[in-house]
């Protein structure tokens, strides 16, 4: 009888502890992000304004505001996204969905993917200034910048895709052929509705990567904080901009937050919209 | 006509007394199968398989487990198409048709032949798409005819009265048993000649399972029906014609077919006498 109550004494102790240590991780995330967010907005919401997102830099960022450097980042964002994506997707595609799990090809790709995502961003950038910049005559522009972020991006894309075609229950890939349906008709109206959370967050992932690159751009986008005229144009990213700011510009540290509270904000922003967008995809496509 | 047969003299109206005399009608093979071998990896999972498959008729395989009676069933659409490293080797001919031959159309050929598997596998959309999405790929788009053929479907399959008026759900929010009756319906749809069933009452309660197996017993004659099954009683219940698989090694034979009454009763090898009585299997 006390041989029992004392186990049960350890038990309970044993699912306290369990209990404290994974409340403790959780909060310890939390505090970590409210201090973080709450550091920024201390030190850049006065400076924030609608005339600091509308008006372009002024005495290298001291003054005025980043509406150029919002446009350029953005457009730095399209480009990379535009190339990035429809290549990412299709691989992922014909890794789950044309290619033996376990065949040769498929397995170089695979692992060609986790070597490109394991890459430093320096790198990237290097390789970016060598082939886009140079060899390819691009120079400094948001052109080749775009290109570079988009091959930083592939492996990012492709393995999540990759995971979330792979959650897809692969009854509905034989119902789909035993009704006689082709393997494109199965995956537009099947199979891609049913991953597209999971795409989704791939994207959201890949986004945030993106506006938080800094070294990438620093070689092939370039740091001029004038308004672009086109993509051949060289443009400052947002990121590069809290970068210069801080790091090279004296009396810059207020404008660098705001400009990080303006990036945080951003980033939630999209967040927001692409799970909503996600989810009205699969509730309009797909009902579970 | 009672006087008649007193006298001797048949009536013109009647057809007489019974007598022996051919069949009225001879079974039609709607399947034919001729010396089917199946590997895996090139390793013999079912050995020279050769059988008909009459018309009209409910023809259950019956075995124990792993002696390749899904392969089969998976061979005659070539859904083993997609199983990588799976080769089938010898004829199948589905309405006299080679389906290996390489002008096969599969996915007509899969319209022929339909099939269900052993876990309901609605697609996770609507009943009502569910059911049009195979037909709107198959070309037929007029939204009228669609809507008649819906209709007609869930009416065959008994799910009509329980679900009519709330189509657009998801066909998710169903029971597991019609969820089932639902994928038969949706193999239906596409008016196939022919039925695959993969074990289809094993993944259902009871009372579920009794509702499909009569829905199998109602399309028999409409429909050619191949059913894989584990219950042998059920086998013995909606049967026309049985085939026995036994599994030696790691390869499947097919060791008796015949009739179901014969199979059951008076089988002609001890495999099937003792797999029947529960002695082996």
């Amino acid at each position: 009888m006390r041989e029992m109550k004392h186990i049960h004494t350890m038990q309970f102790l044993r699912e306290c502890t369990a209990q404290f240590l994974i409340y403790a991780a959780v909060s310890l995330i939390s505090v970590v992000f409210i201090w973080i967010l709450a550091d920024l907005a201390r030190g850049g919401i006065a400076h924030l304004s609608w005339e600091f997102l509308m008006e372009p830099p002024r005495d290298a960022g001291r003054a005025g505001g980043i509406a150029s450097i919002l446009v350029s980042t953005l457009l730095i964002l399209l480009v990379a996204l535009l190339t990035a994506v429809p290549i990412a997707w299709m691989t992922a595609i014909l890794l789950v969905e044309f290619v033996a799990i376990d065949s040769v090809f498929g397995k170089t790709v695979r692992f060609s993917l986790h070597v490109l995502a394991g890459v430093p961003s320096i790198v990237f950038g290097l390789f970016g200034n060598a082939f886009f910049s140079i060899y390819l005559g691009l120079g400094f522009s948001i052109l080749s910048g775009g290109l570079t972020l988009a091959c930083m991006l592939l492996p990012i894309l492709a393995s999540t895709a990759e995971a979330g075609l792979r959650t897809v229950p692969h009854a509905y890939r034989m119902s789909a052929s035993a009704l006689g349906l082709t393997r494109t008709a199965a995956l537009v109206h099947l199979i891609l509705p049913a991953a597209a959370p999971v795409l989704a967050a791939g994207l959201l992932l890949g986004i945030g990567r993106a506006l938080a690159e800094t070294a990438a751009l620093l070689f092939t986008s370039g740091y001029v904080e004038r308004m672009p005229d086109s993509l051949l144009d060289s443009g400052r990213a947002l990121a590069l901009h809290i970068f210069d700011l801080s790091m090279n510009v004296p009396g810059g540290d207020t404008p660098a937050y705001a400009s990080a509270l303006v990036l945080v904000g951003l980033l939630l922003c999209i967040n927001v919209v692409a799970m909503k967008f996600a989810y009205g995809l699969q509730h309009r496509k797909i009902m579970t | 006509m009672s006087s008649n047969q007193h006298s001797g003299q048949p009536d013109a109206f009647t057809l007489g007394p019974l007598e022996a005399g051919p069949a009225c009608r001879v079974p039609q093979p709607a399947i034919q199968v001729r010396d089917m071998s199946l590997l895996y990896n090139d390793k013999l999972a079912l050995d020279k398989v050769t059988l008909d498959i009459y018309q009209g008729c409910i023809t259950a395989l019956i075995g124990p487990s792993g002696c390749g009676k899904t392969s089969f069933l998976s061979a005659i659409n070539r859904l083993t198409d997609l199983i990588p490293d799976c080769r089938v080797t010898g004829e199948i001919r589905v309405n006299n048709c080679d389906i290996h031959y390489p002008d096969t159309d599969v996915q007509s050929l899969r319209r022929q032949v339909g099939m269900v598997f052993q876990k309901p596998a609605p697609f996770p959309l609507s009943i009502r798409r569910n059911l049009s999405l195979p037909l709107n790929e198959h070309g037929i788009t007029n939204k009228t005819e669609v809507a008649a053929i819906i209709e007609q479907v869930l009416q065959d399959v008994g799910l009509w009265d329980e679900v009519h008026d709330r189509l657009d759900a998801s066909a998710l929010s169903l029971s597991g048993g019609q969820q089932q009756r639902l994928c038969i319906a949706r193999a239906l749809a596409l008016k196939p000649q022919i039925l695959l069933m993969d074990e289809p009452c094993s993944a259902l309660d009871p009372l579920a399972s009794g509702i499909v197996e009569d829905l199998i017993c109602r399309l028999r004659g409409r429909y050619t029906i191949v059913i894989v099954t584990h219950n042998l009683a059920q086998a013995r219940r909606i049967a026309n014609y049985a085939a026995f698989f036994w599994v030696s090694g790691r390869t499947g034979q097919l060791i008796e077919f015949g009739r179901c009454q014969h199979i059951f009763e008076s089988p002609s090898h001890e495999l099937t006498a003792a797999y029947i009585n529960g002695v082996r299997g």
